[in-house]
């Protein structure tokens, strides 16, 4: 029983306080804020630590079933020299660690970022098939786009370019700002739900 | 070498304590002399001093800014300003030298619209909640991304595959997250009843102790508290493109027959879809991140567009209290709808009498 009801009553309470914090601009408000900014920042370091224990118990696991053995192992022996050689050599500039995220982390997540140009290539032939009269629509108006954006646009017609930009400012933004109230709509409903006690399926009942 | 310089007076100068702040700041504001057409002076030096002390100065500005915001003033005393204007050949000098008391301010009256907007919308939802509680059904539109949920979850226990969800990759501090998370709860619930495995990776170790005790809490509720697995649930990186890798390594290697990707996604969204799209997977995507949403719509076979993430739960669980707050959004979004139409055919003959409701 209490397990169900503490959380809740604690979300209800920093709910109402919060909400009403952000309509009082007065000093001790602004100063409860930014303390309970830095409980959120405490919090978040204790669960990182949770976080990485389970991450190596994961693998750990892995390897006792020698399941993906060579990337258990690498994950593991990356997690453990990684943190040892930031302690024992420091991290800042310069610093083996400092390399190890420069020349080694860094590329990686580069060369996983460039692979979206692949899959986007991809995307778009799937998207721009004109199998019905939205797709169509959308091919019509991507391709008119895309010449608008570039040099040829102009080229082709002075008209080109402005009616690309229409196509972005008018329907385009008409479209992103009606999802938008949709969303803001959403968020305070799912905040109020959650405040209220109404929704409790963010405790897994 | 002889030098002309001219001494001008500014004319248009303010002081006044910074409104709805916490005090100790007062903004200083001029308006540009007509002589710099410009607007962008040389440099702008501004003066300050208490009663019965000396001029001195605080502040030297390169900027085309016409206003500087004095901080970490006293509360309740009063400051004297000047400024000075540098400007090729001439000199601007404050007319007047004026005062300002900082101070410290209660309610934020700024902000009064979003109270009350948010008011009424409380009213909407408790309204609603009332009548659900009488018994009044209210109708629902389908939603095939939900309705679909089922069939997915169907579909990897044929096949004897798990079900991979991802609750996106911001902290817990976005509501998306909140929204996947009571996604999350119906889904295990759902899967439980087909013994279906669920892997959940974590790019956000708070959301992964959430979203552990969500799966942990929803099978002991389905009456299966045997099947969970400490290891279907779990943190990953908080590498943006890392993470990536690893769901995308997950993907490939485990070959779940389902994935979920519902919350808030960045650039690694097409990444995600089009890999699960090449191992077969059945893919039921959801944000309100709207620069995601064409790739998820492109790659992934159903999609809930923004608000629908936040009608997911209601919709899952056909509650008629959390189907109620639905209704009330329609309300809201109704009365935002009549608001925008009526400033359109204001705004032909140009008037703008609803611009105080945004704050304008």
């Amino acid at each position: 029983m209490l397990q169900k009801q503490v959380p809740m009553f604690i979300c209800f309470l920093m709910g109402l306080l919060l909400f009403f914090q952000f309509y009082i601009p007065a000093s001790w408000s602004q100063n409860f804020y930014n303390t309970i900014l830095r409980w959120i920042l405490g919090i978040s370091s204790f669960a990182i630590v949770l976080g990485v224990v389970s991450l190596i118990r994961h693998h750990l696991r892995k390897i006792r079933k020698k399941e993906d053995l060579p990337y258990s192992i690498t994950l593991i022996f990356s997690i453990f020299a990684t943190t040892l050689i930031g302690f024992i050599g420091g991290i800042k500039s310069g610093t083996l660690f400092d390399k190890i995220f420069n020349y080694i982390q860094i590329p990686l997540q580069s060369s996983m970022f460039a692979i979206l140009a692949f899959y986007m290539a991809s995307a778009a032939y799937r998207a721009f098939r004109a199998r019905n009269v939205e797709a169509t629509l959308l091919l019509l108006s991507a391709f008119v786009v895309m010449i608008g954006v570039i040099g040829i646009g102009d080229l082709i017609h002075p008209f080109v370019p402005s009616f690309a930009q229409w196509i972005l400012d008018v329907p385009n933004l008409a479209a992103k700002r009606g999802i938008a109230i949709g969303v803001g709509l959403g968020i305070i409903a799912t905040s109020i739900k959650i405040i209220l006690g109404i929704e409790r399926n963010w405790l897994g009942r | 070498m002889k030098f002309l310089i001219y001494f001008l007076f500014l004319w248009n100068f303010k002081v006044y304590d910074t409104p709805y702040d916490a005090g100790g700041e007062i903004t200083i504001e001029w308006e540009w002399p007509t002589q710099i057409k410009d607007k962008r002076a040389d440099s702008v030096i501004i003066w300050r001093k208490k009663e019965g002390e000396e001029f001195k100065k605080i502040k030297k500005l390169v900027t085309i800014q016409n206003f500087y915001k004095d901080s970490g003033l006293k509360n309740n005393e009063k400051y004297f300003y000047k400024i000075t204007i540098y400007y090729k050949d001439k000199i601007f000098e404050s007319e007047k030298i004026l005062f300002a008391i900082p101070k410290e301010q209660y309610f934020h009256l700024g902000r009064l619209n979003i109270m009350i907007g948010a008011f009424l919308f409380v009213g909407f939802i408790l309204f609603f909640i009332s009548r659900a509680k009488r018994g009044i059904s209210l109708f629902l539109r389908k939603i095939p991304g939900l309705d679909a949920v089922e069939e997915a979850i169907g579909r990897a226990t044929e096949m004897g595959r798990p079900i991979l969800y991802i609750p996106g990759l911001s902290g817990v501090s976005d509501v998306a997250t909140i929204a996947s998370l009571n996604i999350l709860s119906h889904v295990v619930k759902k899967a439980a009843s087909y013994e279906t495995s669920i892997i959940v990776p974590n790019r956000d170790p708070v959301v992964y102790l959430i979203a552990r005790e969500v799966v942990k809490e929803a099978l002991s509720l389905a009456g299966r508290p045997d099947l969970f697995d400490p290891d279907s649930v779990y943190y990953v990186t908080d590498s943006q493109f890392g993470y990536a890798s690893a769901v995308c390594g997950i993907m490939v290697r485990e070959k779940p027959a389902t994935n979920f990707f519902l919350g808030m996604f960045w650039a690694e969204s097409l990444i995600l879809a089009e890999t699960g799209a090449t191992t077969g997977a059945i893919q039921i995507a959801g944000t309100d991140a709207v620069t995601q949403l064409p790739f998820f719509i492109t790659a992934c076979d159903y999609t809930l567009i923004g608000e629908e993430l936040y009608a997911a739960s209601a919709y899952l669980s056909r509650e008629p209290v959390l189907v109620s707050t639905i209704r009330a959004q329609d309300m809201m979004k109704a009365i935002i709808w009549i608001i925008i139409f009526l400033s359109g055919i204001f705004g032909i003959f140009g008037k703008m009498p609803f611009n105080f409701i945004f704050g304008g």
